[in-house]
């Protein structure tokens, strides 16, 4: 159990003299609290893997360091860092029973019997791995060899932090939802730092308190799953969380006024942007909503409407710019031809794809 | 849906089942029919049913005890040398660089003994041996040894195993070496985050990982080992006395030292039957060996 602090660090896998723009991890320094699940979302190649494993110490970083509770950690094994992790694809131990799978990381610290089978015990309880402990492991399925790999990570009471590399890829979708629950009690019950990557914004936002966007191997926003949906610091958060993700539109700023296409849009707030700087606006779907067409409104030409059960989304044109927006309970239009209402407290001001904040 | 017979698919195997009919089963017919028969030369035969076999099966004949004697001095040099082969080739490939100019340059030299003709290995070594000439026969006689392989059985023996060793433990090194690289590295960091030892690591990740090479290199080497004819040949000629004559010097005595094409056909037979079951029943022992023997496959 303890406080994980990374200063300053960064990774490349071309060597600490590589150009800096190829940087596997740019230069990052954060904080990981005790007892918090994390999740690490971002798509492949973000450089989730690699923040992990630096983690993990399975890599040495090319620039910075890793603190446990304050201490400094780089010189330590990853056996000595005490630290659990979950592999992507499952790792078992062809030649041991489900039940020596699990307690192989005890025995190997030297616990009592008594100990480690107590303990094998209640996390076969918790898998459902019961009836198939005295079982080879390499005759299961890949779901009951990804239990057990997750069973290993979970088995050791003491661990400083578990670390869950994207470990529902190969895991059926009904038993994901399963898994995940059962490892979100797992953390109540157990009081362990978890950190766990993904690319699926549903397993990010269900499993952790705290995420962490990653984007081209840089932290981009940190916070609650409310926070980045409300708030994205970035256009990458609005894009990548979010079904359909953020609109992002080129625009013009200019104090409390915004111009999509021509249109003027009022702002909520003013805005003082850096001058030669890209500037766009960013709206969730959720918050502009589709009309009739009005004299006043931004006008807009339908291409489609993707019904999601318990709302539609208008996919819609403006000008050259395509957008996504809410279409209104029981709204019918005659035609293509719509007018959208903005929801002026929702709009974001980016600059540089990153948000500014608005003075009242 | 109704099944489609066709049986053209006969036609695009037939040049192989020519092709094998010419060259082994034709052949291996007419050793059946030589070791049935008798002949005094002349290309006359004589039939003999069942006799050589009864024969060759009976230690208490002279063609029995040879063959039995030969059997077991083969069985026990086969033994000897997978059991220090196999052991050696594991501990060179765990030795062996995984990356860097290293693998290159490992990976050469251990083929390099792979590479040499069998009959040059038993010269290097029939000279290699010599204690007039050769530079290990000198030296360990320097060194106070009484050793000669001309003269003394053990003393052959362990040339001749030696000479296997420095042979073949390549050929058990590369393969392991194959099925140790071809573990994912994130079996090694698993056990590394689980906390295990050197040991650990190999007994739980790369012995099982690398069953199946072992299981064919193990095979490869019996096969190889129980049918060694030409080093041991050449080195010793099957002595002193005919302590290292092994089933393939004593069949070509009896073939064409002594032209007894019916005893050496009889013999060549049985010798065939043994390596076949030999290798079976190893197979079989060993892919069932530790396999779940509890409920179906499947998940739970």
């Amino acid at each position: 159990m303890a406080r994980i602090d990374l200063v300053d660090l960064a990774h490349s896998y071309g060597g600490p003299d590589a150009d800096p723009s190829t940087f596997a991890l740019k230069p990052t320094s954060m904080t990981w609290r005790q007892g918090g699940a994390y999740a690490l979302l971002g798509p492949s190649g973000c450089g989730k893997t690699t923040l992990l494993n630096i983690i993990s110490g399975i890599v040495r970083p090319s620039r910075g360091k890793v603190l446990f509770d304050g201490k400094d950690v780089m010189a330590l094994s990853t056996q000595q860092r005490n630290i659990a992790q979950v592999f992507q694809f499952p790792v078992i131990y062809d030649t041991m029973t489900v039940g020596e799978n699990l307690a192989f990381p005890l025995k190997n610290r030297g616990l009592p019997r008594a100990q480690i089978a107590a303990r094998v015990a209640e996390i076969a309880r918790l898998l459902d791995l019961g009836p198939v402990l005295a079982r080879k492991a390499n005759r299961l399925s890949v779901d009951a060899k990804q239990k057990i790999s997750l069973g290993r990570g979970l088995v050791r009471a003491d661990v400083a932090a578990i670390l869950f590399d994207e470990p529902l890829t190969v895991i059926d979708p009904g038993l994901k939802w399963e898994l995940r629950s059962k490892l979100k009690v797992l953390h109540r019950a157990l009081d362990l730092t978890m950190i766990y990557v993904t690319h699926d914004q549903t397993e990010a936002l269900t499993f952790a308190d705290t995420v962490v966007v990653m984007h081209e191997g840089s932290v981009v926003q940190t916070g609650t799953p409310e926070e980045l949906f409300v708030r994205p610091a970035h256009t990458f958060v609005g894009y990548f969380i979010g079904s359909p993700g953020m609109n992002v539109l080129p625009a013009e700023v200019r104090g409390r006024q915004a111009r999509i296409a021509g249109h003027p849009l009022g702002l909520d707030k003013s805005y003082a942007l850096p001058a030669g700087a890209r500037i766009e606006i960013g709206i969730r779907p959720e918050f502009v909503k589709v009309a009739a067409p009005a004299p006043g409104l931004l006008s807009a030409e339908i291409e489609r409407i993707d019904d999601l059960g318990r709302s539609r989304f208008a996919r819609l044109r403006v000008g050259d710019l395509r957008m996504a927006a809410r279409m209104p309970k029981g709204l019918a239009i005659a035609g293509s031809a719509a007018g959208l209402v903005f929801d002026p407290a929702q709009i974001h001001v980016y600059a540089d794809s990153r948000r500014v904040e608005g003075t009242a | 849906m109704e099944k489609i017979t066709n049986q053209k698919g006969w036609f695009l195997v037939l040049p192989v089942f020519a092709l094998v009919a010419f060259s082994a089963v034709i052949p291996l017919m007419t050793v059946v029919n030589y070791s049935v028969q008798d002949t005094f030369g002349n290309n006359k035969f004589f039939w003999n049913g069942i006799g050589w076999y009864q024969e060759l099966l009976s230690p208490s004949t002279e063609l029995g005890g040879r063959f039995f004697a030969s059997l077991w001095r083969n069985l026990a040099f086969s033994a000897i040398v997978l059991a220090i082969e196999m052991p050696l080739g594991i501990v060179v490939a765990l030795a062996m660089p995984r990356e860097g100019w290293g693998v290159a340059f490992s990976l050469v030299v251990l083929a390099l003994p792979l590479l040499i003709p069998w009959n040059v290995v038993g010269t290097i070594w029939q000279i290699f041996g010599r204690t007039d000439i050769g530079l290990l026969g000198y030296t360990l006689n320097w060194l106070g040894s009484d050793y000669n392989y001309v003269a003394n059985p053990l003393d052959a023996w362990l040339t001749i195993i030696a000479m296997d060793v420095w042979h073949w433990s390549s050929l058990v090194a590369l393969l392991c070496y194959a099925g140790l690289k071809s573990i994912p590295e994130a079996f090694y960091q698993a056990a590394s985050i689980d906390g295990a030892s050197r040991w650990a690591v190999f007994r739980a990740i790369q012995l099982p990982k690398m069953k199946r090479v072992l299981l064919i290199a193990g095979l490869l080497r019996f096969m190889d080992s129980f049918m060694i004819y030409t080093e041991p040949f050449v080195v010793t000629g099957g002595g002193p006395g005919n302590s290292t004559t092994f089933l393939s010097i004593e069949l070509v005595k009896l073939a064409l030292g002594q032209f007894d094409l019916g005893k050496a056909a009889a013999m060549s037979i049985v010798y065939m039957l043994i390596i076949i079951i030999v290798c079976w029943v190893y197979y079989t022992v060993m892919t069932n060996a530790g396999e779940d023997r509890g409920s179906a496959r499947g998940g739970p």
